[in-house]
């Protein structure tokens, strides 16, 4: 059975539809990238996915047995963490708080559990440093550790990306294939960066208000959506 | 100094001012380095200018200010929660809205039942006589409430206040904790609003987070510097309004000023410690 199934769901925000007819399945192991202009609904999905917005029509079905604490969730950042007077430790320990329930302080086993994360993404020298002084990338780091904490499962991105240089970039592209090759968990990034989607996802779900194109990445290529998009691209 | 110390507790209602006023300091501190980092700081200012309503309703009817007081405070606070929840720009108007009216249907009511006169006064800025032996039991007991339940929820307030999309995606009831926040303030201010003035109780929550923000890096450093440098503050702060005849209130606020500007001042001047150390 399928980790996820999408049976012509659809969102809207005050009546209005934003993206409509999503027909797609997601497997366990792999990666899917969801593509498509700004304001073309992926974003939207995401929250769908997480639960925090409800489908105006059609079903998500969370398959074998994956609950909502068993998603970590890269979020896009917003000012008030930038600017956040804490730890990267606290703040990859805090992943685990989902696995916690009503218990109200972290076990040696969740700490542990950040540490290992921490050691994974090659960040544990940062563990006592301040989050406000961390560079962009070494942030996104934290943040992808804190949701490894939060799942064995499913890995939710929302442009994990944005605002960071090439070289770093390409990092943590490279970090997220390793987590999904190696941990054998299941990646759904929301991107802009239509090369790299091509390159490193497995498959392929392109939005424009509706389902333009679902499939495997290699179809998605050869596909009339695929061509206009990458090529646009190349022509900017 | 030790002379000073025992001729002030040789007064009891200074006692009962100095046990109350620590314990608020110390719960406001608490609570507000949540508030100020999620941009909530109004939220406490809003609730002030509510409970001077309230009190002023209290003393008309010839009711328990307190009890009053509460319940009142308390529904405010998950109205001014819902409203900044919703939209950002709007929330902070109607925030404004709401305590400036308190505010004049308080005045109003003062000074249709018993006149302008210094009892408007003590509300607005405080008063060192208004904490009653009653008062301070119950504040006693309301602030153990608010520390146990801030100490055993600590950890999904820090989750909460970094980051509550991810949390709430995460399967944390997220609103149920900002309910919390706001009713754990909402308690704390009316508290502390007849000792510390309508006006000024806002600052108890607001000051000792910003100050300890300057050098703390780490959310647990900053929430206990906030809490020790809250107390600390309150102590000076009514022992120079004993030394001085000065308001209690203003001088505790002062008081809060004057650390914020010295950490301020070392926040400033550490980078360039830092680097003749290293030198």
């Amino acid at each position: 059975m399928a980790l996820i199934n999408c049976k012509d769901v659809s969102f809207a925000y005050e009546g209005n539809p934003v993206v409509s007819g999503l027909n797609f399945t997601v497997n366990e192991g792999d990666y899917l990238c969801i593509v498509g202009e700004n304001g073309s609904g992926k974003s939207t999905l995401i929250k769908g996915l997480l639960n925090l917005k409800q489908p105006m029509s059609g079903e998500i079905i969370m398959g074998n047995g994956l609950l909502a604490n068993e998603i970590g969730y890269l979020p896009q950042q917003t000012a008030v963490q930038r600017d956040f007077p804490a730890s990267a430790y606290e703040i990859v320990l805090s992943g685990r708080l989902s696995q916690r329930g009503i218990r109200p302080f972290y076990s040696k086993a969740d700490k542990a559990s950040a540490k290992e994360n921490m050691e994974m993404l090659d960040i544990q020298n940062l563990s006592k440093r301040c989050y406000r002084e961390l560079s962009g990338g070494q942030q996104q780091r934290v943040l992808l550790a804190r949701a490894l904490c939060a799942t064995q499962k499913l890995l939710l991105l929302d442009e994990p990306v944005a605002g960071l240089d090439p070289i770093v970039t390409q990092d943590l592209y490279k970090q997220i294939y390793r987590i999904n090759k190696e941990s054998g968990i299941t990646i759904i990034m929301v991107s802009h960066d239509i090369h790299s989607a091509v390159k490193y996802a497995s498959h392929i779900l392109h939005l424009k208000n509706e389902q333009v194109f679902f499939g495997e990445t290699e179809g998605y290529v050869k596909s009339g959506a695929g061509v206009g998009f990458l090529g646009s691209e190349d022509n900017k | 100094m030790i002379d000073l110390l025992i001729e002030m507790f040789s007064f009891s209602f200074l006692v009962r001012t100095v046990i109350v006023g620590t314990l608020v300091s110390l719960c406001a501190a608490l609570l507000g380095v949540s508030l100020v980092l999620k941009r909530y700081s109004m939220i406490g200012d809003g609730l002030s200018h509510v409970g001077f309503g309230t009190l002023a309703v209290a003393t008309a009817l010839n009711l328990a200010p307190l009890t009053v007081s509460i319940p009142i405070v308390v529904l405010a606070a998950f109205l001014l929660l819902r409203i900044s929840e919703n939209s950002k720009i709007k929330g902070d108007a109607a925030i404004a809205l709401i305590s400036t009216s308190s505010l004049a249907i308080g005045t109003v009511i003062i000074s249709m039942t018993t006149g302008m006169n210094t009892d408007v006064c003590n509300y607005m800025f405080g008063s060192i006589l208004a904490v009653s032996r009653d008062d301070m039991w119950l504040s006693i007991a309301l602030a153990v409430v608010v520390l146990a339940l801030f100490v055993l929820f600590y950890n999904k307030i820090f989750a909460i206040t970094f980051d509550e999309t991810f949390t709430r995606a995460t399967g944390v009831k997220s609103r149920t904790y900002n309910m919390l926040i706001a009713f754990l303030t909402a308690i704390t201010i009316v508290l502390g609003m007849r000792m510390m003035g309508a006006l000024l109780i806002s600052s108890l929550i607001i000051f000792p987070a910003l100050t300890s923000m300057r050098l703390c890096k780490r959310f647990k450093s900053v929430t206990i510097c906030a809490a020790v440098i809250s107390v600390i503050c309150f102590f000076v702060g009514v022992t120079v309004s004993f030394m001085y005849p000065t308001p209690t209130g203003a001088s505790v606020v002062l008081v809060n000023l004057s650390a914020f500007l010295i950490f301020w001042a070392i926040s400033l001047v550490m980078p360039f410690i830092k680097r003749g150390v290293r030198a």
